[in-house]
């Protein structure tokens, strides 16, 4: 069954959450992330979702992190959501988690930093979210929607990736992204059964204990735990790269974003293939697993990138890392909410295709 | 057999294996009352028949190698936040019996958010803090219930309240919120007095104590949330002989922390 909605970014990522058997959300306010409580609260108690049994709101970011922690413990599909400051605060408990192996889902919809910044949408988290931003050696793996019909998708592919690799998982909006209408068919989504009897913390009921720990004083027994951690994220990156590479195959120009920055990209690039330029769009969808295979790909044809983030520089790092010098990388930056036009851009792979380079 | 080896063997099997400790030796410093707080939650819990759907946080402080211990399920958890680690899993899952063993630096220093908005939701957990009035796992550090003049490693010369602030005294403080159900405080340093035969030495404090541990979980399942100050010595930190160290729980902390039930609200000690 297929249903047309207008709606909001935020509110299709919460009903996406719930069409995915949401079981607990904890809350904390945060622009411009609000939405997404606002919207489960009002559900909460609607007989259409049975699974969803807990909606509470915390004090604090960090004590709603570490109420996810704990239900995600105990075997539940459970989530929160903040915006950048708040984001900064989730980072103890991401590690403590990934540390724990536990499926978790944050979602971070981003705006201006650092510090209080403003609430106007920017995408200078992505070190935060792709590097790991709490402590010691983990990864977390970074969902990045570009429309609101991606908002309501993300939360089953979230939830599925995160339970089948035990792993917190974080979907990576922006404040466009998270407040922007649009008129979408809503999915169908079909919600998996996660088998979590192995591990989660239900009472030792004709069973051995179950111990979740991430602390090892034995210096090779962490050693083990953290090469065994590190070979998970290795068959993650194997397995789960999603990219999204629009009229690619012969492009000699490519232009790269993530989020909403990469809608008005494909926009130039439409523009400019009417224009007869070979150009096309690479947009990485997981931030972390990075497609650094699928860029290097791209320079046996494309000798010149263009990066546009809403940053001063973040991804472009990512980029360069998968082209290897083999192709001039070019970034173009927007900040303090501010959106690059499409004229901007067009402007910039003008510069861009104008400029010699060596074969 | 004699009749008294015959009471050996009851006892043998009274202070043996409880099916709710593992087999494996605690890390606690000889003397430390981590000990009698093992023994009495692990008691309490075969007492009240849960193991099977018991859940226990590890906080960060010398409890943190609980885990090894206790023969129920664990989840460890970051410094403080251990009641809020409890609240989500008791939410998702309110058939189970949710305990947190923490420290005076984890509960009331880094901390307090939690533990007194789990008391202000009431939520039905317990929780055990163990009060030595110092960092123990670091190394001896000022803790919020390190008492006015106590030397620590950074009150080296002595803590200055007029300076720090006054210790804080937790039973009271989770007493005055509604949401609380039972508060205790209890001394888990045996005492010693002097008989016209010599010393003796009193466990009255430690059988309140393990009342009290009891009580704490049948409140949790009456819906209640519950907490248990536990008074310890920490002799290490504190640079004194074990017993020497006792007698500072029992001349000093207990006058700046006096034991007694602050709060029982569900009326468990009257049943």
């Amino acid at each position: 069954m297929t249903e047309r909605v207008y709606i909001k970014g935020n509110e299709a990522l919460a009903y996406g959450a719930l069409k995915s058997k949401l079981n607990a959300y904890f809350a904390y306010p945060i622009t411009p992330s609000t939405e997404i409580p606002e919207t489960l609260a009002k559900e909460f108690g609607n007989k259409a979702y049975p699974d969803f049994k807990v909606f509470l709101q915390a004090a604090s970011e960090l004590e709603a992190v570490n109420m996810v922690l704990g239900a995600a413990a105990s075997g539940a599909r459970a989530m929160t959501a903040t915006s950048s400051p708040g984001f900064s605060l989730k980072q103890e408990a991401l590690s403590y988690a990934a540390g724990m192996e536990l499926p978790l889902l944050v979602v971070n919809i981003t705006r201006g930093g650092p510090g209080l910044g403003n609430i106007a949408p920017e995408q200078g988290d992505y070190f935060q979210m792709t590097k790991g931003g709490g402590h010691g050696c983990y990864r977390m793996i970074v969902l990045a929607p570009n429309s609101v019909q991606e908002m309501a998708s993300m939360p089953k592919i979230a939830f599925d990736l995160a339970f089948k690799y035990r792993n917190p998982v974080c979907i990576a909006g922006d404040a466009f992204t998270g407040q922007l209408k649009e008129d979408i068919v809503f999915p169908t989504i079909e919600p998996t059964e996660y088998d979590v009897s192995s591990w989660a913390v239900t009472g030792a009921k004709g069973r051995e204990r179950h111990v979740l720990n991430s602390m090892n004083l034995d210096p090779e027994v962490h050693a083990k735990h953290v090469a065994h951690l590190d070979e998970k994220y290795k068959a993650i990156d194997r397995n789960e790269v999603r990219c999204e590479s629009y009229l690619t195959d012969d492009a000699e120009v490519v232009v790269s974003a993530f989020g909403i920055t990469s809608r008005i990209c494909k926009s130039v690039v439409n523009a400019l293939r009417r224009e007869g330029t070979k150009i096309g769009l690479f947009r990485p969808i997981t931030l972390w697993p990075f497609p650094y295979d699928e860029v290097h790909k791209l320079t046996e044809h494309a000798r010149r990138f263009l990066v546009v983030e809403l940053n001063t520089g973040q991804m472009v790092e990512d980029i360069r890392l998968g082209i290897e010098g083999r192709a001039r990388v070019e970034f173009f930056g927007k900040l303090g909410g501010l959106l690059p036009t499409e004229r901007e851009i067009k402007n910039k792979l003008e510069n861009l295709m104008k400029e010699a380079i060596a074969a | 057999m004699t009749t008294g080896e015959s009471i050996l063997q009851g006892y043998k099997r009274k202070l043996g294996k409880l099916e709710a400790l593992t087999e494996k030796p605690t890390h606690y410093c000889q003397g430390c009352e981590h000990g009698e707080l093992t023994r009495f939650i692990a008691s309490a819990i075969e007492n009240l028949g849960i193991r099977e759907r018991t859940v226990m946080i590890d906080s960060v402080g010398c409890s943190v190698l609980a885990f090894d211990y206790f023969n129920v399920d664990h989840v460890q958890s970051p410094h403080g936040r251990a009641p809020a680690i409890a609240a989500g899993i008791k939410r998702v899952r309110p058939e189970l019996v949710v305990y947190t063993v923490q420290g005076d630096g984890d509960t009331l220093a880094i901390g307090l958010l939690e533990i007194m908005y789990a008391a202000i939701r009431g939520e039905p957990i317990s929780v055990f803090l163990v009060n030595n009035a110092i960092y123990g796992m670091t190394g001896g550090q000022m803790a919020p219930t390190t008492m006015q003049g106590q030397v620590t490693t950074t009150t080296p010369y002595g803590r200055d309240t007029a300076f720090t602030g006054l210790p804080l005294d937790a039973s009271r403080l989770l007493s005055t919120i509604d949401g609380s159900a039972y508060i205790k405080r209890v001394s888990l340093a045996i005492a010693e007095t002097e008989t016209p035969r010599g010393k003796s030495y009193s466990v009255k404090n430690l059988l309140d104590a393990r009342q009290a541990i009891e009580n704490a979980f049948k409140v949790q399942m009456m819906g209640g949330f519950s907490f248990v100050e536990c008074l310890s010595s920490c002799w290490v930190n504190w640079h004194l002989p074990i017993m020497e160290a006792k007698r500072f729980v029992n001349d000093r902390l207990i006058k700046q922390y006096p034991l007694g039930t602050y709060k029982d609200k569900l009326g468990i000690e009257k049943k």
